[in-house]
C-alpha cells in the first residue's frame, strides 16, 4: 500500500494496454470517441482523470510534461497533477509550452503555436457534443453513425433566431476531417482555430464518460457556421496588463470593491515569455519588468 | 517445448511498452513516415523485431489475434505470442483485434477481416503486415489525416496493390481497417483515413 | 500593482497538513483504531465495502477513519485502491443457499423451513436515543443455543417448485462475466452488468428510486420473499488446478423481492423476481437494489418503461457516487476562462438587447 508498490506512472500495464489501443483507433478514426474502460484514479472523476490516463499511458522517462489549466501552470488542480506525474513517473516538468513534449490542459491551448513531437492531451468532461441536445447516449451514437448532425445546426440556427449570435462561448463545437462532429472540450471559441492544422497530435479523455478521441496532425478541423454567420473568436477587448499582449485570451481581474478590472493573459507562460523579451503593460513597474 | 526454450519478451517490460508504443502512435498520426522500434526484445522467427515489440505492447488477454500461415507456419511465434501475451489465438479473422501477417502475398481478401460497425467502427481488425523494405522500393503518395500536404512513401511490399486494396477505406468510412506495415525495427502506419494521391 | 497569483503548491501542501490536523481533531481524545470502526461502526463498513467493491473491512475501516467518517469519499479512496490491483479471474457463484445465515426473514409466508430469524436488526427497536450509551460499559451478552443445523432453503426455491416464480436466469458456462470495470458499459446492457453497476451504486439513489416505484413511478407490486444475512464460502476455480478452491468466507445480505407479474399472450401469469445482493449487512441496500432490479426489466416483461427507475440509461449512468461527487465537486475548480467567454456574450447580448428595446431598458431602470 506504499507508494512505492505503484507502476510507473501510476498505471498498471494492462489498463495502460488498454489505453493505448484506445488512443491508436481515436488517432485513425478522427474526432471519433472510443469507449474505453477509464480505471479510478486517486483524483476525483471530474478532476482530470480521463487526461491523467492519457497521459500516464503515453509518457515516458525522456518526456517533459507540463500541466495547464485555465492556461496557467499555477492553477491548484493544474499543480496536484504535475506533482502526481513528478513523483509516480519522474518525468521531467516545464512551464515552457515549447520546451514540453507532453503537455496536459483543462480549458485552454496555449497561446504558443504548437510544434511537430508535441502531444496535446485535454481533460473533457462532457465528450458528447449532442450530448445537452439528446441526453441519450444510444441515439448520439446512433445520430454519429448515420453523420445525422441536423439536430446541432438546428440548435446553432435556433441561437442566431433569438439572439442574432451562436450563443456559444465555449466547447464551441467543430467537425473534424470533414465527418465527425466533436466537442473540443471546454475552451473557449477564441481557441477553435488553433486546433485546424495543428503540427502536434491532439488527444482527448474523458474518464468518467470513458470515452477518448484524437485529431491526428495536420487534420482540418472547422468549427460549424453558416454562410451568413460565419464562426468568429472572441477576445475581450483590451491588453494583457502585466505584457501589454493584444492578440492572448485574457483573464479579467477585479482589483477593488467598486469593480475595478483589468486584464491580464490566461496563458501565464506565454505572458512570463514576452515580458522576459522586455514587453510591458499597464500594471508593469520598471522595477518589475527589469526582474523577469 | 519449456518456457526456458522461448525467446525472451521486453528487456524491461514497462519502459519497452512504452517507447514501442510511443514510436506506433508518432507512425499512426503521420501515416506514412517511417517510425524505428528499437527497445530490446526477444524476437521468435518469423516474427520480425517490430512485430514482436508491437505485440507484447498492445496484445493481452483481450485481444483475439490470428496469425496467417506463415507466421502460424511452426508454432514457434504462437507459442511465444501465448506465453508473453496470453492473447487467445483466433481461427476467424472477422473476430480478430490484430492480424500479424507473414506473407502479404497470400494475404485474405480484407472484407474477411472485423472492420467496425457504423455505431463502433473501432471494433476493427488493426493488420500487421510484414514487408520487405521500407525507405526503399515503389514510391506511394498518400495524403489524408496526419500528412501535411503529401508523404512519400517507399516501400517494397507485398500483395503489391495493397494500397488499391485499402482504397475500399474510403467507401467504408467510418468502418475500415488500420494497417501497420512493418520491415525490421521500421513502422509505418496506414490508417483508414490515409489515401493514395492521384497519379501515383 | 498587480501581481498574478503564485505559491499555488505551498497552499496546497499547507491545506494537506490542514486536513490532516482536522482529520485528528482535539489530540487529547484517544485515536481512533480500525479495529474500533470495524468492530462499531460495522454496518458503514459494510457500505464502503460494498459500494467500494472490495471485500476487506481493515481497509475500509482505514477508509473510513481517513475520510473523517464521509463514506462517499472512504468508497472513492478504496475503488481507487482497487483500481490498482491485479485481476487473477472470477470466483464461482456463491450459493446463497447453503449460507450460514445470521438473520433471515421473510415476509411472504408466516413460517419457512429452518424458521425465521430475526438476528442482529433495528428493527422493531424503538427509536429512542439511548443516553446509557453516552457513557461506556459493555451490554449484557447475548442469548445463545445451540447452532440449528435444519437447512434453511431459499423461500424462492420453494415458490420456484410449484411454478408459481419465474425461473432464475442460469448462466450460460460460455460466456464470461461481464465487468463494467474492465469494459466501458453499452446500452442496451445485460443484466449481469446492470446488477454490477447496482451493487455499486450508490445506496441513497437506489434507495430513493426504490421507493419512487412503491409510490407509483413504475410500481411492481413487490413482496419481501426473502432477506437473509450471513456467511458464505466463495470457491475459485484456477485454471491449472482444475477444480475450485475455498478461498474463504464473505458476510452477505441477500434480498430476492417477488413481484407480481400479470402474464401476457404466452406466459401464464407467475410472479418475477428482483435481486439484491451487497457484501456484510446492508439491508436497505439490497432491498433498494432489488426493487430498481425489478424495474429496469420492465421492457423484458413487455412492461411500458415510463417512469425514471424503469430507465436502463438514467439508472445506470447516475448510480455510481464516486462518478457524481466528482462530477458535481468539479465545479469547485476554476472556470473563469470558459466564464470569461460567457461574459463577453452575455454583454454583448445584453447591448443589443438594450440598443433594439430602449423602451423596455428604462422601463427597468
Amino acid at each position: 500500500m506504499t507508494e512505492a508498490t505503484y507502476n510507473f506512472a501510476y498505471l498498471d500495464e494492462q489498463t495502460k494496454r488498454m489505453i493505448r489501443r484506445a488512443i491508436l483507433k481515436a488517432i485513425a478514426i478522427p474526432g471519433y470517441q472510443v469507449p474505453f474502460a477509464s480505471r479510478e484514479m486517486p483524483m476525483p472523476y471530474g478532476w482530470g482523470t480521463g487526461g491523467v490516463q492519457v497521459t500516464a499511458s503515453i509518457l515516458g522517462p525522456d518526456d517533459t510534461l507540463k500541466v495547464i489549466d485555465q492556461g496557467s501552470d499555477d492553477t491548484t488542480n493544474a499543480i496536484s497533477i504535475r506533482k502526481f506525474f513528478a513523483k509516480t513517473a519522474g518525468v521531467a516538468t516545464t512551464t515552457s509550452t515549447p520546451d514540453a513534449s507532453v503537455i496536459q490542459t483543462r480549458h485552454r491551448i496555449p497561446e504558443t503555436p504548437l510544434h511537430e513531437g508535441q502531444v496535446l492531451v485535454y481533460q473533457v468532461p462532457i465528450p458528447e457534443p449532442l450530448r445537452y441536445l439528446e441526453p441519450r447516449e444510444t441515439e448520439t451514437r446512433r445520430m454519429h453513425a448515420l453523420a445525422e448532425y441536423g439536430l446541432m445546426h438546428v440548435k446553432l440556427y435556433e441561437d442566431i433566431a433569438k439572439f442574432g449570435h451562436i450563443a456559444t462561448a465555449y466547447a464551441y463545437p467543430v467537425k473534424v476531417a470533414g465527418r465527425y462532429v466533436m466537442d473540443p472540450s471546454p475552451t473557449p471559441k477564441f481557441d477553435n482555430p488553433k486546433m485546424d492544422n495543428c503540427p502536434a497530435l491532439q488527444l482527448f479523455g474523458a474518464g468518467r464518460e470513458k470515452r477518448i478521441y484524437a485529431i491526428p496532425p495536420y487534420t482540418q478541423v472547422v468549427s460549424l457556421d453558416f454562410e451568413d454567420h460565419p464562426f468568429t473568436r472572441y477576445r475581450q477587448d483590451g491588453c494583457c496588463a502585466l505584457c501589454g499582449a493584444d492578440d492572448s485570451y485574457l483573464d479579467e481581474i477585479v482589483t477593488d470593491n467598486a469593480g475595478t478590472r483589468m486584464f491580464v493573459c490566461s496563458d501565464t507562460d506565454y505572458c512570463e515569455g514576452r515580458r522576459a523579451e522586455g514587453h510591458t503593460g499597464s500594471e508593469t513597474t520598471p522595477m518589475e519588468s527589469a526582474h523577469a | 517445448m519449456t518456457t526456458t526454450e522461448l525467446a525472451a519478451g521486453f528487456a524491461d517490460k514497462v519502459l519497452g511498452a512504452q517507447s514501442t508504443f510511443r514510436a506506433v502512435m508518432e507512425a499512426m498520426a503521420r501515416p506514412g513516415r517511417i517510425q524505428r522500434i528499437t527497445f530490446e526484445a526477444g524476437t521468435p522467427a518469423p516474427l520480425m523485431h517490430a512485430s514482436a515489440a508491437l505485440a507484447l505492447t498492445l496484445f493481452d488477454h483481450d485481444t483475439p489475434i490470428w496469425l496467417d500461415a506463415a507466421i502460424a507456419a511452426d508454432g514457434t511465434a504462437a507459442r511465444w505470442l501465448k506465453f508473453h501475451t496470453g492473447a487467445p489465438l483466433t481461427d476467424d479473422p472477422s473476430t480478430a483485434a490484430f492480424a500479424l501477417i507473414g506473407d502479404g502475398s497470400a494475404l485474405l481478401p480484407l472484407e474477411r477481416f472485423a472492420l467496425g460497425t457504423p455505431e463502433y467502427p473501432d471494433r476493427s481488425t488493426t493488420l500487421i503486415i510484414q514487408v520487405q523494405a521500407l525507405g526503399s522500393g515503389a514510391s506511394y503518395r498518400l495524403h489524408g489525416p496526419g500528412i501535411d500536404g503529401e508523404a512519400l512513401l517507399q516501400a517494397s511490399l507485398q500483395p503489391a496493390d495493397l494500397f488499391d486494396r485499402l482504397s475500399f477505406n474510403a467507401a467504408l468510412f467510418p468502418r475500415g481497417l488500420d494497417v501497420v506495415l512493418v520491415s525490421g525495427d521500421q513502422v509505418v502506419a496506414i490508417p483508414r483515413t490515409t489515401r493514395l494521391s492521384q497519379g501515383s | 500593482m498587480y501581481v498574478a497569483v503564485k505559491g499555488g503548491e505551498r497552499a496546497i501542501d499547507n491545506a494537506h497538513r490542514l486536513l490532516a490536523d482536522a482529520r485528528r481533531g482535539n489530540r487529547d481524545v484517544p485515536e481512533l483504531t480500525l479495529d474500533q470502526i470495524s468492530e462499531q461502526l460495522a454496518l458503514g463498513v459494510d457500505r464502503v465495502m460494498s459500494e467500494g467493491s472490495l471485500y476487506d473491512r481493515e481497509l475500509a475501516a482505514l477508509a473510513i477513519k481517513q475520510a473523517r467518517g464521509d463514506l462517499i469519499e472512504a468508497i472513492f479512496l478504496v475503488r481507487a485502491f482497487r483500481a490498482t490491483l491485479p485481476r487473477f479471474g472470477s470466483s464461482e457463484p456463491v450459493d446463497t443457499g447453503a449460507m450460514a445465515v445470521r438473520r433471515r426473514i421473510s415476509s411472504t409466508f408466516k413460517d419457512i423451513p429452518g424458521g425465521q430469524i430475526l438476528g442482529p436488526t433495528f428493527d422493531y427497536t424503538h427509536r429512542l436515543l439511548d443516553p446509557q450509551l453516552a457513557e461506556s460499559g459493555d451490554p449484557a451478552e447475548p442469548a445463545t443455543a445451540e447452532a440449528s443445523d435444519a437447512p434453511t432453503p431459499r423461500v424462492t426455491d420453494i415458490l420456484r417448485q410449484d411454478g408459481l416464480i419465474e425461473e432464475s436466469p442460469v448462466a450460460e458456462d460460455d460466456s464470461a462475466v461481464g465487468d463494467l470495470t474492465r469494459e466501458p458499459l453499452n446500452f442496451p446492457a445485460g443484466r449481469d452488468l446492470r446488477l454490477q453497476n447496482l451493487a455499486r451504486a450508490d445506496e441513497g439513489f437506489l434507495l430513493a428510486l426504490g421507493y419512487s416505484t412503491q409510490r407509483g413511478y413504475g410500481r411492481n407490486h413487490p413482496f419481501a420473499g426473502e432477506i437473509r444475512f450471513g456467511d458464505v464460502e466463495v470457491f475459485f476455480e484456477a485454471e491449472d488446478a482444475g477444480f475450485a478452491v475455498p478461498l474463504g468466507s464473505v458476510a452477505l445480505t441477500e434480498c430476492q423481492m417477488v413481484n407480481q407479474f400479470k402474464g401476457s399472450a404466452t406466459e401464464a401469469p407467475r410472479f418475477t423476481r428482483g435481486y439484491g445482493l451487497a457484501f456484510g449487512q446492508s439491508e436497505r441496500k439490497a432491498m433498494s437494489m432489488a426493487l430498481v432490479d425489478r424495474a429496469l426489466r420492465a421492457q423484458e416483461l413487455g412492461e411500458d418503461v415510463k417512469a425514471p427507475a424503469q430507465d436502463e440509461e438514467f439508472v445506470l449512468s447516475h448510480s455510481d457516487n464516486v462518478q457524481a461527487t466528482g462530477f458535481v465537486e468539479h465545479l469547485k475548480l476554476p472556470h473563469y476562462v470558459d466564464f470569461q467567454s460567457e461574459l463577453g456574450l452575455l454583454r454583448k447580448l445584453r447591448a443589443e438587447f438594450n440598443q433594439d428595446q430602449p423602451e423596455l431598458r428604462e422601463a427597468a431602470e
